[in-house]
């Protein structure tokens, strides 16, 4: 199955949350990847079906999404926030799911769900006594009790420890594997570089890059890279540095010497040799760029 | 009606402390008929008082609020009301098993109650319990339909819910004539009144205008309420 957003807006007000944004997510597992505050939670619900697009389609198998529960038999959501029945315990939760969805065998697929993320131990304590990363998993496990082809998870390894984030990505690659159309939602270019063959990238509500992660990641590696070098004698330093060619400005300040990379890799091997040729010691070498932000910005730059 | 919408909905209701709410005004209802059984003013016309000022005044819009607004506005303010709403159920289906539930609630902590505390002071008496009774269940059921709808329309559902009690009905429909034709609480007297053969209820609302006010509101409220739920929106965060 596959979502489409056709030249999807939202506005709230006079501000843009998501502007003119196409794309269709098919089968496989997708990263929707984007800073906090790019869009990605308003793209997610106009595609879950809890938000209507200011302007554009957004179309499960064609059929629109807005408006129409019927979406719900082959969409699983997993919401960001926590918040679940705590008077239910983990198997009364998924459970109930079950009974919504109107399957044949409820208890069977609690079951189901429940192993699958590996809560078959607490199921049945109340929910109000887990762990953030045990309500994320029991929230999978309701999302998944209908075995549905598409899955939409919001931001899904929040406050999961290291065991269950692992976890969880193996399941949801099986389950991409399967042909399944997965899309989650992270900020962090790891969890999305581990899980997703696929990318979709949003900064500051417009689609800024698509494409296979190892294209991104090469893109977002190759661009200029800045940083802060501080030595026993940065102005020689700086001499050293700008005669090379991998180096595109070099500038002395009190904080020490601002470099600019062209080619990332020539650079992390020439410093150190340049370094020891020129009798200067390095104390501290420092990306001054390497937040997510101005990697987003570089990269919505380039595709504007 | 949804079976597993409803049992959701009356254990979140039900659960634990928020009981405590329901049970207390009903508490102090029968309290009060006790009190006045021990002074002696167990008359008629002291018992139609104590139940139009305190059950229908009082109690019934305050429990209506509180089951009204429960069924769904606590869900809605911390996001559980997703796990409802992303299922291929429709929404009105959705809107009519939390009235139900809400309007249940509201017939049991609101009715019996008042039929217990006119039975306690004057028995079968010119038909006053059974009377009051049914204009409670009545008006019950109508609040728990439009604190719903509130439920559903806004954040402030409490807050608008009692200021609407307190000044629409309480000062508004007690002091302006016209108003209190636009009233839960006078419709509930009419049907009271129309039970019951007690001199020392009167009520000026004829009960051709307020049997079918009290559908017309009952059945907008849910039907408005499941229209709201079908264009839910989550806004996020940013």
């Amino acid at each position: 199955m596959k979502i489409e957003l056709t030249q999807v807006s939202r506005w709230y007000g006079n501000v843009v949350a998501v502007n003119d944004v196409t794309m269709t997510i098919g089968p496989g597992v997708t990263g929707l990847l984007g800073p906090n505050g790019a869009g990605k939670s308003t793209l997610l619900h106009m595609m879950a079906g809890f938000l209507a697009p200011s302007g554009g389609t957004a179309t499960l198998d064609g059929a629109p999404i807005w408006r129409n529960h019927e979406i719900y038999r082959s969409i699983g959501l997993v919401p960001e926030r926590e918040a679940v029945y705590g008077f239910l315990t983990g198997r009364q939760f998924v459970l109930s799911g079950a009974r919504l969805h109107r399957l044949p065998d409820p208890e069977g697929a609690t079951d189901k769900a429940l192993a699958l993320v590996e809560m078959e131990g607490a199921a049945d304590r109340r929910i109000e006594t887990y762990s953030k990363g045990m309500r994320q998993r029991v929230k999978v496990a309701a999302a998944l009790v209908h075995d549905p082809r598409v899955l939409l998870l919001d931001e899904p390894f929040n406050g999961m420890d290291p065991r269950q984030r692992l976890h969880l990505m193996d399941l949801i690659r099986a389950m991409g594997a399967e042909g399944r159309t997965i899309l989650f939602s992270s900020h962090i270019l790891e969890e999305v570089e581990r899980v997703a063959q696929h990318i979709e990238v949003l900064v500051a509500g417009r689609h800024a890059a698509s494409g296979d992660f190892r294209e991104i990641r090469r893109r977002m590696t190759d661009r200029p890279h800045l940083f802060r070098v501080r030595s026993s004698d940065d102005r020689r330093l700086a001499a050293a540095l700008i005669s090379d060619a991998s180096s595109g400005a070099v500038s002395l300040t009190e904080a020490g010497l601002q470099v600019q990379a062209l080619d990332f890799q020539r650079f992390t091997r020439l410093l150190p040799r340049l370094a020891r040729e020129a009798g200067v010691r390095i104390w501290q070498v420092s990306p001054a760029d390497e937040d997510l932000e101005s990697v987003f910005s570089y990269l919505i730059n380039r595709s504007g | 009606m949804n079976g597993v919408i409803a049992d959701i909905s009356y254990r979140a209701l039900l659960g634990r402390r928020r009981v405590w709410l329901l049970v207390l005004l009903p508490l102090v209802l029968l309290g009060l008929a006790v009190l006045l059984r021990v002074v002696g003013a167990d008359g008629e016309r002291a018992t139609v008082t104590l139940l139009q000022t305190f059950s229908i005044g009082v109690m019934l819009p305050l429990l209506g609020l509180i089951a009204g607004t429960g069924v769904i506005a606590p869900e809605i303010d911390d996001g559980t009301v997703i796990h409802l709403l992303a299922k291929p159920i429709s929404r009105p289906v959705i809107a009519q098993t939390k009235f139900a539930v809400a309007a249940s609630v509201v017939a049991v902590f609101a009715a019996v109650p008042t039929f217990a505390a006119a039975y306690l002071l004057i028995g079968a008496e010119s038909g006053v319990a059974g009377g009051f009774a049914l204009g409670a269940l009545v008006g019950g059921v109508a609040y728990a339909a439009v604190f719903m709808l509130l439920g559903v329309l806004t954040r402030h559902a409490v807050t608008i819910g009692i200021a609407y009690a307190v000044v629409w009905e309480g000062v508004v429909g007690n002091f302006v004539p016209g108003a209190r034709r636009f009233s839960i609480q006078q419709w509930s007297q009419t049907v009271a009144d129309q039970v019951s053969s007690s001199a020392f209820l009167s009520t000026e609302i004829a009960l051709g205008f307020a049997v079918p006010a009290l559908v017309v509101v009952t059945a907008g409220a849910v039907v408005w309420a499941g229209l709201r739920l079908r264009g839910f929106s989550l806004t996020g965060d940013e």
